[in-house]
């Protein structure tokens, strides 16, 4: 007889249906078609940050610098459109930047052995400081008639559907088959299995780990152009915000382990599904931002702790050190 | 022309400094001390009154909060673990402090305990979930930056007002934030305190001892029987104490509850710690570098706020520093054993004219022969690394083994092996004194004395610390070879203070005079260097005038006396130089003359590359070490010279099967006895015209006529 188990997919999934149901019955204005579609849009950037990070996590390491990525090349786009530039000239610069600030975290990370969480935290602290110190001249950074045209990345929708949405279904569909279907994504889980196993068995960890970050600051920059044309500016300031826990949180509570090598875009989907649907009814509870942080942080915690439960650390291939 | 300049840049150059001190352990606390200086440099001179005393108290109190949550936080690092909840933390507890006094009303001492306590328990949170849960530190602590710093803001939004309405005046509280002792703030005061402590505790006590454990290796520390888990919960708590008084002091200066209060605080302790030379991952830091990264960072920031940058750049200056330090810090401790060894090796120059011929034919004092063919072999096989041998008037043999043990083969026929005493070292040079002890040369150990009945004593294993170098050399590394005089004085060679018994080849690649003359009171037990910059002294024997010993410089092919008493006393003097081959033991022959091993022969090659430091050196650093250019070992001789340095005879094994490589000789009632750190047996040879009554020892001490 086979045994049931739920794994923790299926766990979280149930918790969401749950949660969907008590605030489609308890909540006023929840279940109306408004919110539904404010839920989606926040969600999309969310979600498609989510799938950058389940990139890294995946092998095993984690991008704190991903809001950096978010709001420095973006804003760096409004900010040069504003001064003068085309906007194909401008989005090349942002690509370039970004592509240049993934680099710099793949090879302090692949190369330089800097512990990734120690790396990104740095780096990102530092491209922040590079765009409030020389890019920016001004926290948000302000949409420009040159933007025009731009902004239907965010905005409107595509046969019914938000397009924000549809962007978030584009990512997924990209990184699934990056993940899936590529010989590269199949060596980012073996790195992210056992990545001594992985060098030894001649898959060139360091080349792919640097690819991870890139690809990761990819995706990141392209979240923050969706954001930037929904909400027609760039809020710089939202790296000083608790955005990163958010994505963390999606992508613990959708069950990609911490310990790399597990999960996949579906799980991301979920935790964001339940992530989204979290903040809405806090939100709409007005449950002040101060508090929305604490249960955050507590729920993080708490998923931190399962997740040590579900997949305990490998002694025999965590690293003496490893923090 | 060249070769001068060469020899002159080698002999005043100090090359082997480099290594040296790059081995030494207080070089990762000096690089950071050095920044501080430059850094302290650059802005006293580019800003007004950086250095004035209003400025520099400011500064000290600033340094004393940060100080204290370092402190913390380098605890936390060294035990192998990182906090990034302390900004929180210490937001957190600031509030607490001003929440008790100014709405409460509690007094002072209460609200210290009380401000203590909150720390402990919040630090212990973490203490909890790192230690006991064994979750990552790195993920959690960010967790719980975020809960303390919501906490944190839901509390102020209903508290600041009545905080910042209230103004108390209570001097005990003034003092904490404002006031001074001999001008020195008191914050200062009590981290100046708290860090002595702290280095006190974390070198000479025992926990401190078991955090660096746990921090260097968990498993390790876990299998020795240390309670892991609580030690590691405890860091934290530490962690949270510490930093709740450096929100003590920064609540008594500043009583403001902000909503940026500990925002970005855990950067720039991070930053300080990393900056410090604090190993991320553990197991080594100190409270010394933890106080320097602190400064450095001070000043940093103090600096450039000063001048006026933009937010935005202070940012990236930390973050800019905290990677550049971190990545320094990672690479040097993964690579610090081979950069160290890759430098360690510096050769110097060293020439030696074209040595005498030994080619059968060229004629000359070194010809070749095959007398030594004939030798008889004692304990084939049985014996391991005979360096030294020596006999007894009962004509019992001696041998040291490469198992750390001396041997003894019974007489008359040999074939009866016992081990004489375990040592546990390899025992090189070995000699009896007037009272039939065995005196023995221990490599890596030092020199060591067993009596007749065969236990072990040590005589001595360290010599004066000479001042000029930057080694320890202290400890006797490689006692080499002894001989003892009629005061019961015994001189012994030390063939090198700046490699082990296992590397010494590498002393011959580097052809500097490492070596040093040791002598050894027997009356007063005193052991004091007499000669020094020797290049690897070896053999020693007393010569027959009882006023001067004969030393062997091995990679210098040279013989030299040394007069330890009489007119000449102290002078040094060539008996031979340019030897065909590396000297070894020396011992006295029957007739009055001198026996001398010679363990190898030299090759152009080599005495070429003697000449070309930088090649040597290329060779070390890019050459695996079996593929180096050593000195031949492979074949040599035994010869007989006389008191006024000429070769009297020489005696070799042409084919290379016997007795091809000997680093000892001992003449015994008409035989000589040959021993060779490479071999499997001891070497008999029969001597014609030799003195049948003859034992060494015997005769020195005038047992015998």
């Amino acid at each position: 007889m086979k045994r049931f188990r739920f794994n923790q997919q299926e766990i979280v999934f149930a918790v969401f249906a749950l949660l969907f149901l008590v605030f489609s019955i308890f909540l006023s204005g929840f279940l109306t078609a408004d919110n539904m579609l404010t839920l989606l849009q926040n969600v999309a950037v969310l979600g498609i940050l989510g799938l950058a990070m389940a990139i890294v996590v995946i092998g095993r390491g984690i991008d704190i610098s991903l809001i950096a990525a978010l709001a420095v090349p973006p804003g760096l786009v409004l900010q040069m459109v504003q001064n003068g530039h085309s906007l194909p000239f401008s989005l090349l610069v942002a690509v370039l930047l970004t592509i240049a600030f993934g680099l710099v975290n793949g090879w302090l990370i692949a190369y330089a052995e800097v512990p990734s969480l120690f790396a990104t935290l740095a780096t990102g602290l530092l491209l922040a400081g590079l765009g409030q110190a020389v890019l920016f001249q001004l926290d948000v950074v302000q949409w420009s008639p040159g933007m025009n045209g731009f902004e239907r990345l965010g905005q409107g929708t595509i046969l019914g559907i938000p397009t924000s949405i549809w962007m978030f279904a584009i990512a997924c569909i990209v990184v699934a088959f990056l993940l899936r279907q590529t010989r590269w994504g199949a060596y980012i889980y073996a790195i992210g299995d056992n990545p001594y196993a992985a060098r030894v068995t001649g898959i060139p960890s360091r080349p792919i780990i640097v690819l991870q970050y890139v690809i990761t600051a990819l995706i990141g920059c392209f979240a923050g152009l969706v954001l930037a044309a929904s909400v027609n500016s760039m809020p710089t300031r939202i790296f000083n915000s608790t955005l990163i826990y958010d994505v963390i949180l999606v992508v613990v509570l959708g069950g990609i382990g911490l310990s790399g090598g597990r999960g996949g875009v579906l799980n991301v989907i979920i935790g964001t599904l339940l992530i989204g649907t979290m903040l809405n009814g806090m939100t709409i509870m007005d449950i002040s931002y101060a508090g929305q942080n604490l249960i955050k942080g507590v729920v993080l915690l708490l998923a931190v702790i399962t997740d040590s439960f579900l997949n305990p650390r490998n002694e025999e291939t965590a690293q003496q050190g490893d923090i | 022309m060249r070769d001068t300049i060469t020899s002159l840049r080698y002999r005043y150059w100090p090359d082997h400094l480099l290594g040296e001190i790059l081995s030494k352990r207080w070089t990762e606390t000096a690089i950071p001390v050095i920044l501080l200086l430059i850094v302290g440099f650059a802005f006293s001179r580019s800003i007004d009154n950086f250095l004035s005393p209003a400025s520099l108290a400011d500064t000290a109190r600033q340094a004393g909060e940060i100080g204290f949550i370092a402190l913390g936080l380098a605890l936390v690092v060294i035990v192998g673990g990182i906090d990034l909840s302390v900004g929180s933390i210490f937001a957190l507890t600031d509030f607490c402090a001003l929440y008790l006094l100014d709405v409460l009303g509690w007094p002072v001492p209460a609200v210290v305990v009380a401000t203590l306590l909150c720390g402990a328990m919040l630090g212990a949170v973490n203490g909890i979930l790192v230690g006991y849960l064994r979750l990552r530190a790195f993920i959690t602590t960010l967790i719980t930056l975020i809960i303390y710093r919501s906490a944190y803001d839901l509390l102020i939004q209903r508290y600041s007002n009545a905080i910042a309405s209230a103004f108390p005046d209570i001097p005990s509280w003034d003092f904490i934030g404002a006031g001074s002792v001999f001008g020195i703030p008191t914050v200062a005061l009590a981290y100046i305190v708290i860090a002595i402590f702290g280095h006190i505790f974390m070198t000479r006590l025992r926990p401190g001892w078991h955090i660096t454990a746990i921090g260097g290796s968990r498993r390790s520390a876990y299998n020795s029987g240390i309670p892991v888990r609580r030690t590691i919960a405890l860091c934290y708590v530490a962690s949270g104490v510490l930093t709740s008084v450096g929100a003590l002091f920064f609540a008594s200066r500043l009583g403001t509850v902000g909503g940026d209060i500990g925002v970005g605080l855990e950067v720039i302790v991070l930053t300080a710690t990393v900056l410090g030379g604090i190993t991320l991952g553990g197991g080594k830091g100190s409270v010394a570098k933890s106080a320097v990264g602190v400064l450095i960072v001070l000043l940093i920031t103090n600096g450039l706020t000063t001048m006026n940058a933009r937010g935005g750049v202070n940012r990236m200056a930390l973050a800019g520093i905290l990677l550049v330090a971190a990545m320094v810090d990672i690479r040097w401790q993964k690579n610090r054993t081979r950069i160290i060894s890759k430098v360690y090796v510096a050769p110097t120059y060293h020439e030696l004219p074209p040595p005498p011929p030994t080619e059968i034919g060229q004629g000359g004092p070194f010809e070749q022969n095959d007398k030594l063919r004939v030798v008889e072999a004692i304990g084939l096989g049985r014996i391991e690394a005979p360096e030294d041998v020596i006999l007894d008037r009962h004509d019992n043999l001696y041998a040291g083994s490469r198992h750390g043990d001396i041997m003894r083969f019974l007489a008359p026929d040999y074939q009866k092996m016992e081990v004489f005493a375990h040592i546990g070292g390899q025992p090189l040079g070995m000699a009896f004194d007037r009272e039939d002890n065995l005196y023995v040369c221990i490599g890596g150990m030092g020199l060591y004395r067993i009596k007749p009945e065969g236990t072990v004593e040590k005589a001595t294993d360290e010599t004066n610390r000479s001042m000029r170098s930057v080694n320890d050399d202290s400890r006797l590394r490689l006692a080499d070879d002894l001989d003892i005089t009629d005061d019961g004085l015994i001189f012994f060679s030390e063939a090198t203070v700046r490699y082990e018994m296992d590397e010494w080849p590498i002393d011959g690649l580097e052809a500097r005079g490492n070596g040093r003359i040791i002598s050894y009171d027997t009356k007063t037990g005193t052991t004091r260097t007499e000669l020094r910059g020797l290049k690897f002294p070896n053999g020693i024997c007393v010569a027959s005038d009882g006023q001067s010993i004969l030393f062997a410089e091995t990679f210098g092919c040279s013989i030299k006396r040394y007069w330890f008493a009489g007119a000449k006393k102290g002078a040094v003097e060539i008996v031979m130089d340019n030897l065909p081959g590396y000297p070894d033991n020396i011992n006295l022959a029957s007739d009055g003359n001198y026996w001398l091993a010679l363990v190898g022969m030299r090759s152009p090659s080599l005495d070429l590359a003697w000449k070309m430091p930088g090649f040597r050196r290329r060779m070390a650093k890019r050459v695996p070490v079996d593929e180096w250019l050593f000195p031949n070992i492979n074949t040599g001789c035994v010869v007989k010279f006389n008191e006024q340095g000429k070769i009297v005879e020489s005696f070799w094994d042409l084919h290379g099967e016997n007795h091809p490589m000997i680093t000892s000789m001992r003449e015994h009632r008409g035989y000589l006895y040959l021993g060779g750190i490479l071999n499997n047996r001891i070497g008999r040879y029969k001597l014609d015209n030799a003195d049948p009554n003859f034992v060494q020892y015997d005769k020195r001490w005038g047992k015998q006529s």
